[in-house]
């Protein structure tokens, strides 16, 4: 599900850039983030994702205030913040886990931040009630934290986060502490609420289909740097460098030759994405969908290994003679008619892919 | 496509137990706790009992109020009274120094090595009591303790005075001693509680350490703060050793009074008294602590 | 946020005025304890009357003895106890808990006034040695001895391991001895030590049952060698120090560490 980033009208009226320059943060011998540069248009949602490690919470934090960077800047709608402090930024955070303060009814939460700002009680609880009802807690209201589900205790931190109007909303890996269900219910909650009130948004996870399925672009991230920064469809199809097509969906590496701008893989000619080797031998990364399976042919190559049924898919491990293991994603229907054993010819199809250095 | 039924198999059917049988297993396993509870029953539960019991009964052994009318004598409402103002004294004292050495301690972090170390540092100090700590202050303090003779001999103030050491003043400043590190052993893990999260929340939302404070980290310390305090009334209103040493004559507080009451041979009578001098310390620390335990629950709630 | 320069600085010197204020008594007792008569440097004088006066010596080996039975008694009554509720009768583990508590909340001053019947008892049964303190201690005792003891079966599956064994045909006892005890040693080794500290210390008990034990018989020289008792005091908190120190150096740390503080 993904917009095209132009700013939306909001229910607010502000929505702001986000802009990360060279952001560098050193901890003793650890490059927690190294020249991370990141332009967010108003009204978008990124996300950041990576491996643990990779720097992602870092740098949101730094966006926050909460970190200080050890050099780089960060400005938000053409404004340097890096040096204001963390209170002053005018941003809503969400974290993982256990934020929401456990001596105040839900709705003195949310009202929290307008209660800061002056505002009188009337118009906080207002506002409050308002924001609950916009993540459907409405009911909630007068309970406490420790009442709620830990799926509605998220729903919460984020209509507190939102009650203050922020000019950039930060979520921290807001679903890392939830269970499966909950985390894809809630997920697509959040992607409702962002459109709705329109507030430019980072959000950051280590689960991919969680990125892939709600941001409108993503940063995947790897040892403080940023690899590519894509809608997620172009993430999957072009993925810009070796690390991000291991990472974003599943792959086979396949040896290949590149001549003349194409790869030689598996006996058919492939044209290749930007970032791949130049000549020479090299692995190609096969995506499942991409591998064809002809039981029929007369001039097999593989041999049948193992069969695993998804539902809708199967994957079968082909055993490519003088070659490793591929697997292939396979239409159950298909795959019903193979056993281990059957000998069958496998190619890959026409869609461009990625050739790395061996 | 239809849903085969599956059926359950019969239940294996076992020979029942011998009915005397199951009787015997059970209490079988209460057996072994038996040198346990014998053994609380005769060295805690009676002496607790024989307190309770002797304290209405006079020195013929019938019953009788009247050693709980002498507790309103002056001299045992007095005593309650000191005790009450030593135990309220030191534990406000401890308390608010004790918070303030926890968040001390706490914000090294908790990898720090000198946390570690004051957090041990603590639990022994806490257990300070008694004699060593009696004599402690005595060479400190005492007449010829080396604080006294360092400011007499060179300033020429006379700190010994008419030696407030060994008054109830005296006691306050000793009993500081153990309850403020005693209160850093019972408050740390209330500010540990403090989830680093909702300080973060709260920033990000625009407060400042000031109203941090004020609108979330006090309100929640608040109820660990209050049972904290009352352990250390507790605490105090119990003690007995390092008064019993610095005070030998006279009761001014309640165990004080209940030593002479059982140490005194001049009153047999007085015997009694002391029991219902127990008594009254058993029903005050009783409540302090029943309040404690109510504190520690909210607490709880909060913080898990 | 709390490692602004300004803040470092006032923890600084807050730390280290508490530091002073607890070391200036501990201190003044070295010095009370050494000094020589007319202020003429220092001497250990006070300190050999430790060893050399013969009451002293007897009531300091007696609260010693006294310190090594207390722990004996404590685990052999409250180790296997505690296991055994565990695994056989969890039913009880409330009561036994509340039990264990009560003389946290029943003053040992309590206690002691209305023991004097049941020492009466073990006085004919057994005889007036101060050993026979042991009893009362290891009441004392009993809630420090819990928690430590409970905290470390908690922190090992009792029931799973004392099922793998008895399958393999162990008896409760070596399960006991053999299985579940050596597994909970941290938890019951500070318990120990919290006992050997509450016993070299306990003055309540055996003043006023009229025993001789080290803090009794340090209070009685205070009164003819103030020195002598300064330097008792002072030595019983090195012993009691270091007894505690080898403790902490056993417990393992539990650092917590807070979700999503990685990437």
């Amino acid at each position: 599900m993904t917009t095209t980033p132009t700013p939306p009208a909001t229910t607010t009226g502000r929505s702001l850039a986000v802009e990360l320059t060279d952001l560098t943060r050193v901890y003793g011998s650890v490059r927690a983030l190294d020249g991370l540069t990141l332009h967010i248009n108003p009204g978008e949602m990124v996300a950041l994702l990576g491996p643990s490690g990779c720097g992602k919470t870092t740098a949101l934090r730094i966006l926050a205030g909460l970190d200080q960077p050890t050099a780089g800047t960060v400005s938000v709608g053409g404004k340097d913040l890096t040096r204001v402090p963390a209170n002053k930024r005018d941003m809503g955070m969400v974290f993982q886990a256990y934020s929401l303060f456990p001596h105040m009814t839900v709705v003195d939460n949310v009202a929290f931040g307008l209660k800061l700002r002056g505002q009188d009680r009337a118009a906080r609880m207002r506002v409050a009630r308002d924001r609950l009802e916009l993540v459907g807690l409405g009911e909630q209201a007068d309970r406490y934290a420790s009442q709620l589900s830990g799926g509605q205790q998220q729903r919460v931190a984020l209509a507190r986060a939102l009650a203050i109007e922020p000019s950039v909303l930060l979520l921290d890996e807001p679903l890392s502490a939830l269970d499966a269900k909950v985390r894809t219910q809630l997920r697509d909650e959040i992607r409702r609420v962002q459109l709705e009130v329109g507030t430019t948004t980072v959000f950051v996870t280590h689960d991919q289909e969680e990125a892939l399925a709600i941001a409108d672009r993503v940063g995947v991230m790897n040892k403080g740097r940023l690899e590519q920064l894509a809608p997620p469809a172009e993430l999957y199809a072009s993925p810009a460098t070796r690390f991000v097509a291991e990472f974003v969906g599943l792959n086979n590496k396949v040896p290949a030759q590149v001549r003349d701008g194409r790869a030689e893989v598996l006996g058919s000619s492939v044209p290749l994405i930007a970032g791949s080797l130049d000549a020479g031998a090299g692995l190609a990364m096969v995506r499942p969908e991409s591998v064809t399976l002809d039981a029929r042919s007369s001039t097999p190559n593989a041999t049948v290994e193992s069969i695993n049924f998804l539902g809708p898919v199967s994957r079968v491990y082909l055993d490519v003679d003088g070659i490793d293991t591929v697997m292939a994603a396979v239409p159950s229907p298909v795959a019903v008619k193979l056993a281990p054993g059957d000998r069958v010819a496998v190619g890959v199809d026409s869609t461009p892919l990625l050739v790395v250095a061996a | 496509m239809a849903v085969t039924e599956v059926t359950t198999p019969a239940p294996v059917a076992g020979t029942p137990p011998a009915p005397g049988a199951g009787l015997k297993i059970a209490v079988g396993s209460y057996v072994p706790l038996l040198p346990f509870f014998g053994f609380l029953l005769i060295f805690l539960i009676v002496p607790t009992v024989t307190v309770v019991v002797s304290a209405v009964q006079d020195g013929e052994g019938g019953f009788t109020l009247g050693n709980v009318r002498a507790l309103t004598s002056d001299a045992a409402v007095n005593a309650l009274w000191n005790s009450i103002i030593l135990s309220g004294s030191t534990a406000i004292i401890g308390a608010v120094l004790g918070g303030l050495l926890s968040y001390l301690v706490v914000s090294l972090g908790p990898r720090s090595v000198i946390r570690r170390t004051a957090v041990s540092v603590c639990g022994v100090l806490a257990q300070f009591g008694g004699v060593t700590l009696a004599f402690a202050f005595i060479s400190l303090l005492g007449f010829s303790g080396v604080l006294t003779e360092a400011l007499r001999s060179w300033p020429g103030i006379d700190i010994w005075g008419s030696g407030w050491l060994f008054g109830l003043p005296g006691l306050i400043v000793v009993y500081c001693y153990f309850q403020i590190p005693l209160m850093v052993i019972v408050f740390t893990p209330a500010l540990e509680g403090l989830r680093p999260q909702w300080r973060e929340a709260a920033t990000n939302l625009g407060a400042t350490t000031a109203q941090y404070w004020r609108m979330v980290g006090f309100p929640l310390l608040t109820p660990a703060f209050l049972g904290s305090m009352l352990l250390l009334f507790a605490n105090a209103f119990a003690a007995y050793a390092t008064a019993a040493v610095l005070v030998s004559q006279g009761n001014p507080i309640s165990p004080l009074f209940i030593r002479s009451a059982l140490t005194s041979e001049i009153l047999l009578g007085q015997r009694n008294l002391g029991f219902a001098l127990a008594l009254q310390m058993v029903v005050v620390v009783a409540i302090v602590m029943g309040a404690y335990a109510l504190l520690l629950r909210r607490t709880a709630r909060w913080m898990r | 946020m709390t490692s602004t320069r300004g803040f470092r600085i006032a923890r600084g010197v807050g730390l280290t005025l508490f530091a002073a204020y607890f070391m200036v008594p501990l201190l003044s007792m070295l010095d009370f304890s050494t000094r020589a008569r007319g202020d003429e440097g220092r001497t250990f004088d006070a300190w050999r009357t430790l060893v050399e006066n013969e009451d002293l010596r007897e009531a300091i080996i007696a609260s010693l003895l006294l310190a090594v039975l207390t722990v004996a008694l404590m685990v052999v009554l409250l180790v296997p106890t505690m296991i055994w509720v565990r695994l056989r009768v969890p039913r009880v583990s409330r009561l036994v808990e509340f039990l264990c508590l009560l003389p946290l909340t029943i003053p040992a001053l309590v206690i002691v006034v209305g023991i004097s019947g049941v020492y009466a008892w073990v006085d004919y049964l057994i005889g007036d040695s101060a050993l026979t303190l042991t009893f009362a201690y290891v009441v004392l005792v009993l809630p420090y001895a819990y928690r430590s003891i409970d905290s470390a079966l908690s922190a090992i599956d009792v029931f799973t391991l004392a099922e793998a064994a008895r399958s393999l045909g162990a008896s409760w006892l070596t399960v006991i001895a053999r299985i579940v005890l050596p597994n909970i040693m941290t938890g019951v080794l500070s318990a120990a030590f919290i006992a050997v500290a509450l016993v070299l210390g306990e003055f309540t008990f055996a003043s006023l049952l009229h025993f001789d034990t080290m803090p009794v018989a340090l209070v009685q020289i205070s009164k003819t060698d103030a020195k002598a008792s300064v330097a008792g005091a002072l030595a019983s908190i090195i012993l009691i120090t270091l007894l505690l120190m080898v403790l902490s150096l056993l417990h393992r740390d539990r650092v917590t560490r807070t979700p999503g503080q990685e990437s």
